[in-house]
């Protein structure tokens, strides 16, 4: 979309003055000179996404140096599975990540049922697969629009939390919940699609796709976005393996990463589509914005397809034992999915007994939000910090977990 | 992915390989083989993208477990190299030269483990408990539910279940 050269356009101010790294690469920053000020952009600011801090070092308006602080809604949620049997993982593992619980269902799932060599029925993978997209166009509703109001447009916001509404409205009525559905569970699913369920969201779907059209008019075909957007927050495609990039930041960035294309699970492989790149590698909030809008319609076209090619009917669960009792055989995996924000990745390690022994959710924030948003704060103006921030749809709980 | 294992095992001192899927394999090595093993990967291998670096806590042998997850994007195959490291003496070689982000894990698991990463940026810094005080939590002696009614307040008229037996009563209250 954009032009890759546009971050070398920029003009650059002189930075002769500024603080330089010392040998351990810490900035050395004289706070009693009176050249400094310290911000603290968060954990209450409206340009956070979630709750965690960064502090900001600023030299006028320009950030010096930045740190990520994290552990606002640390729960200890990895400990207290040490307390709970597997299945009882269940109702804690959604809030890893509140905005798309899916993925956290999905994961354990499959890590349960790949240690315990359990089949999941055809039907129950393709409601599985509906119900893992619904969230990806559920959390991109929130997530897009968001890149607009960062910088001022906030109208897109409330246009997806109206269409993020309509699509909680159909989890409620397959799922009986809106936020932590707890539909996926292992070996299957826990109910098929009620009447007419399918034409309702076939509405929703047709209302997300005229939301596409004005939203690309509000934000992505604006000029002040653009002035603001294209060139900002620039990823060096070199840092992707090296900062562990994943999903759309690393598509934006010219890479091919998509779990589902990459590592084929549930239907997926059943299924037409191609995960869109940005193939000037752009890297910058602009093409980030555009990556997750293409996501979206994608997304879409992608639920219409699911709809048309998966059974009528079928089994949603296959034989499992009794799960008060459940033990799952002495053994380590990790699983992954694509979420909306890139690979979400579970290491699961069972003892033998009914309590696992260690559940590790590997998120793609851990990266993100931490190591490559510190390094990218570093140069910005202080009013493109929450720009950047949201542009990499960072996600604190799956953090803190 | 077999002859990459091969090639593992006529490099280090290769102590136990667990094939998990034909994209996943657990390879086990000596603490001091560890990074090299991960680095040899990355660098002659294809194995660029570090999944993660987590670690599972065996009291009862008095080890932890760590792992090095690794992903090649040509094969789209994972190897974990494992590795023991005894729970008393928890430290390891960190591998914050390798990846930008791998520091971020060390602290985490310096904190939550009290695995020391000597070397590694900024490990002594606080990632979620801002304060604590106690043993590192994640430590399997760490008891929550005795740390829980030692440090807040019984609240009156609040009933506790072993949840099991609830669940079961509830469930299957023939049985």
């Amino acid at each position: 979309m954009s032009n890759s050269n546009n971050h070398k356009l920029l003009i650059q101010p002189d930075r002769s003055s500024y603080p330089q790294p010392d040998e351990n690469g810490k900035m050395q920053l004289d706070l009693d000179s009176g050249k400094y000020v310290k911000v603290w952009h968060g954990p209450n600011h409206p340009g956070v996404t979630g709750n965690m801090s960064l502090e900001l070092t600023l030299c006028g308006d320009e950030v010096v140096e930045a740190k990520t602080h994290v552990g606002y809604l640390h729960r200890g949620f990895e400990k207290i599975f040490e307390r709970r049997t597997w299945m009882q993982c269940f109702p804690t593992v959604v809030r890893m990540c509140v905005p798309e619980p899916d993925s956290n269902e999905y994961n354990l799932a499959a890590a349960m049922e790949e240690l315990s060599d359990i089949e999941v029925p055809e039907y129950a993978q393709w409601m599985r697969t509906l119900i893992l997209e619904m969230a990806r166009i559920t959390n991109l509703l929130r997530l897009l629009p968001a890149n607009g109001g960062t910088m001022g447009l906030g109208l897109g916001v409330q246009w997806g939390v109206y269409l993020r509404d309509l699509i909680l409205d159909r989890f409620e009525e397959l799922t009986g919940a809106r936020i932590y559905h707890m539909y996926i569970i292992p070996g299957g699913v826990r109910g098929k699609m009620p009447e007419g369920f399918k034409e309702r969201l076939i509405n929703n779907l047709n209302a997300i796709d005229d939301f596409l059209v004005r939203f690309k008019r509000l934000v992505i075909d604006n000029a002040v976005y653009k002035k603001r957007a294209i060139g900002t927050g620039y990823i060096d495609p070199s840092w992707v393996d090296k900062f562990g990039i994943v999903g759309p930041n690393a598509r934006a960035a010219g890479y091919n990463r998509d779990v589902r294309k990459d590592n084929p699970y549930l239907v997926y492989d059943q299924l037409d589509f191609e995960p869109y790149i940005d193939k000037e590698a752009a890297s910058d909030i602009y093409s980030r914005t555009w990556v997750r809008f293409m996501d979206l319609k994608y997304g879409v076209e992608m639920i219409r397809q699911i709809l048309d090619k998966m059974p009528k009917d079928g089994e949603i669960l296959g034989k499992i034992p009794n799960a008060l009792n459940w033990k799952i055989p002495t053994g380590q995996t990790y699983v992954r999915s694509e979420s909306s924000r890139g690979e979400y990745g579970f290491f699961a390690v069972a003892d033998g007994s009914e309590y696992p022994r260690r559940i590790n959710l590997r998120g793609p924030s851990y990266t993100h939000a931490i190591a490559l948003l510190e390094k990218l704060l570093v140069n910005a103006n202080i009013s493109d910090v929450s720009a950047i921030m949201v542009s990499l749809a960072t996600c604190p709980p799956e953090i803190e977990r | 992915m077999e002859k990459i294992i091969q090639h593992l095992q006529g490099t280090f001192d290769v102590k136990v390989v667990k094939k998990q899927r034909d994209d996943l394999y657990f390879v086990t090595v000596g603490k001091e083989q560890a990074i090299p093993a991960v680095t040899y990967l990355r660098d002659a291998e294809g194995f660029t993208h570090l999944v993660m670096i987590t670690v599972a806590d065996w009291m009862e042998k008095g080890v932890f477990e760590l792992n090095y997850i690794v992903h090649n994007y040509e094969l789209h195959a994972d190897i974990s190299i494992c590795t023991n490291i005894n729970r008393e003496e928890a430290t390891m070689h960190s591998a914050h030269h390798l990846w930008e982000q791998a520091w971020t894990y060390q602290r985490e698991l310096k904190e939550m483990y009290g695995i020391d990463f000597p070397g590694s940026p900024r490990v002594d810094e606080s990632f979620n408990l801002e304060g604590w005080d106690n043993i590192p939590p994640m430590r399997r002696e760490f008891d929550t539910l005795k740390y829980a009614n030692e440090t807040y307040f019984p609240r009156p008229g609040r009933e506790t279940h072993d949840p099991a037996a609830y669940m079961k009563q509830k469930l299957y209250p023939d049985e």
